[in-house]
């Protein structure tokens, strides 16, 4: 926490209520225009750009997700990838594999049932502390690919194809940047249709996917700065005292299990949707450990760090692609780095920048407040 | 005395932990809004008894009853919800949480905004939000410590952390209150200044429970005292009888009188 980035903070924090929304309006659009202006330096090399960034935003997604559940609640789970294929395994059924039903159809069941899987898993476990309950989460993700490898109704090894795809709405055709003369240029011969989801052209889905994460980050927001969030917060910190304050912890930590999963689900079932094709391997405890890893790296509890976790985390091997498997070992390294120099992730909760500027309001407010308190001249 | 007005009854009460009985047979009532003092030497039971009333313990024989009711069978957070608040003689407050949240909790435990009334920003969750946030700085303010509203619980000084704890206590807006040692490592001064504020505490209508180390405050705050002393109840009565009893003298306050002078 250098002085200068707090510095920072709180004065992007003091500006005027239209100067933000304006800020945020802006950024948004930049985020949503990255893969058109493809920008040198950012875009990858040798992979779909738009790929990429559609699988960023789905970190991103399943990042808030275990936040709610690592961060807020302050519950270790290890198994987090199990709801991801709960998610992508329902959408698949539906859409493909025993049903026809649009994905838009589809896609609130397998939240539905990602939820629902959430309170089974949580509902006996989530009486077991700390170490205990990562190691029953961890059993709890092998448990479902385990199921789905060995279930002739979930496909086995071969998985499932032909997974719906969003409905297409073929609008008009937006040109990308091309930077090949070193200045950006329109070029009309690579343009993305708005909005079509084909098999081609990627950018559509990270859209999708960046609409999504900008759903759940208002929710995550909204639901943090209430009842919820400090029942939360209490439970993590300290859950005897928290109970004795009339916090029931158990419903708490369950409600965020849940919520933790519905958030896992809908990633699962986009990323099922965009493939168009899953099998188990795409739920090895691996992804499990990098999504944790998101949260860790970003800071836990923050839900911009824990975004900037997960574009890391995502990004970041996709970028450094030519490095070919030493970017595991590279990210290895890092991670240590991380843990020695900043054990805390890179963005911590910043609680007490806010607080500052609060008290100054406070201290506003009691100025107006007449001096007949008595307990003002104990203080003094 | 009429039934109703006994706010919390504890009848035969006995807490055993394997071969070690932590109280034995232990009776007393509390009246409403009454200050009474629980006291008696380290290890006499007097935080065991607390755990037992506020649903930490569950007796190994015996009944608590509170406004009438037993509280057999209760959650700790139905207990809470039901009336009785606590503070913990080791600090246990939320110390990632400002001291104005810390407050906030307790007054949760009066609302009930969920999940959806969170979300969709409902008329429910403005009113509990509304009026929780006054309550909360209105027992900020009546402990003193509203100018630190907004630190970190964990940044407060040792004496303001108590107080918090206290504010916390209170909004959960309870009918009984139970300190537990508010004033351990208190100056004089600044015990004296507790004191006259769980005065007024009861003066607000809460009734009070007080585990208290030092004698002589005890004495001057509380209107009626119980005596533990390895686990068995040895004296009740009004501050002059217990000062007068020769069985309290002999436990706990030959004691305690040759430590304090």
């Amino acid at each position: 926490m250098s002085p200068r980035t707090a510095g920072f903070t709180s004065r992007l924090v003091a500006l005027p209520k239209p100067v933000k929304i304006v800020g945020w309006i802006a950024l948004a659009l930049l985020a949503y225009a990255l893969p058109l202006l493809e920008p040198p330096l950012i875009s990858t090399p040798g992979v779909d750009f738009g790929g990429v960034l559609f699988t960023v935003t789905m970190y991103g997604l399943v990042a808030l997700g275990l936040n709610i559940v690592v961060g807020y609640a302050g519950l270790l789970d290890l198994g987090y990838v199990g709801f991801y294929a709960i998610g992508a395994y329902t959408v698949a059924i539906l859409t493909s594999f025993h049903a026809n039903w649009p994905l838009l159809l589809a896609l609130p069941v397998g939240m539905l049932a990602t939820l629902a899987g959430g309170v089974l898993l949580g509902a006996p476990t989530l009486r077991v502390r700390g170490d205990y309950l990562a190691i029953v989460t961890l059993g709890f993700g092998e448990i479902i690919r385990y199921v789905a490898i060995n279930s002739e109704w979930l496909g086995t090894q071969k998985g499932i194809s032909n997974i719906a795809r969003p409905p297409s709405l073929e609008l008009f055709e937006i040109p990308h940047l091309n930077w090949d003369t070193g200045v950006p240029l329109l070029d009309f011969n690579d343009t993305t249709t708005f909005v079509e989801f084909g098999v081609l052209d990627q950018i559509p889905y990270y859209w999708m996917g960046l609409t999504v994460v900008i759903v759940v980050l208002i929710a995550d927001k909204l639901i943090k700065d209430s009842r919820v969030g400090r029942a939360w917060e209490a439970t993590r910190e300290d859950e005897d005292a928290a109970e004795l304050m009339g916090v029931p912890t158990f419903r708490y930590k369950l409600l965020a299990f849940a919520t933790g999963a519905f958030v896992g689900g809908l990633a699962g079932g986009l990323y099922a949707s965009r493939q168009n094709f899953i099998n188990p391997q795409s739920f090895l405890l691996m992804f499990s450990i990098l999504f944790l890893a998101a949260v860790v790296i970003g800071g836990q509890g923050n839900r911009w760090g824990v975004l900037v976790g997960a574009v890391l985390v995502a990004y970041l091997p996709q970028r450094f692609r030519e490095f070919d498997d030493f970017r595991v070992l590279v990210f290895g390294l890092a991670l240590v780095a991380l843990a020695i120099l900043r054990p805390e992730g890179l963005f911590p909760p910043r609680r007490t920048v806010r607080a500052k500027q609060l008290e100054q309001e406070l201290d506003g407010l009691e100025d107006g407040h007449d001096e007949t308190d008595g307990q003002e001249a104990v203080r003094a | 005395m009429p039934e109703h007005d006994k706010v919390l009854e504890v009848e035969n009460l006995t807490l055993k932990f394997g071969g070690l009985t932590a109280l034995d047979d232990v009776s007393f009532h509390i009246n409403e809004g009454e200050i009474l003092g629980l006291i008696g030497p380290n290890g006499a039971g007097k935080t065991t008894c607390f755990n037992a009333i506020t649903g930490v313990y569950k007796p190994t024989s015996g009944t608590i009853r509170f406004k009438g009711e037993s509280l057999a069978g209760k959650k700790r957070f139905q207990i809470t919800q039901a009336g009785i608040a606590r503070t913990f003689q080791n600090i246990r407050l939320f110390p990632t949480m400002t001291a104005l949240e810390n407050v906030l909790v307790g007054t949760d435990a009066q609302h009930s905004t969920g999940i959806f009334s969170a979300l969709f920003r409902l008329p429910k969750h403005r009113r509990e939000e509304a009026e929780g946030h006054d309550r909360a700085m209105e027992l900020l303010r009546f402990m003193g410590i509203q100018r630190h509203a907004d630190e970190l619980a964990a940044n407060l000084s040792y004496g303001d952390q108590r107080r918090l704890e206290i504010a916390r206590a209170m909004a959960t807006n309870p009918k009984l209150i139970c300190l537990d040692e508010p004033a351990a490592g208190f100056n004089p001064e600044e015990k004296r200044v507790l004191m006259d504020l769980i005065r007024k505490v009861r003066d607000q209508g809460y009734t009070v429970l007080l585990i208290e180390h030092d004698m002589r405050l005890v004495m001057g705050v509380t209107d009626r005292i119980v005596v533990l002393e390895f686990g068995k109840l040895i004296a009740e009565g009004s501050p002059a009888e217990i000062r007068d009893n020769p069985a309290v003298i002999a436990a706990y306050l030959g004691v305690e009188e040759e430590d304090a002078s």
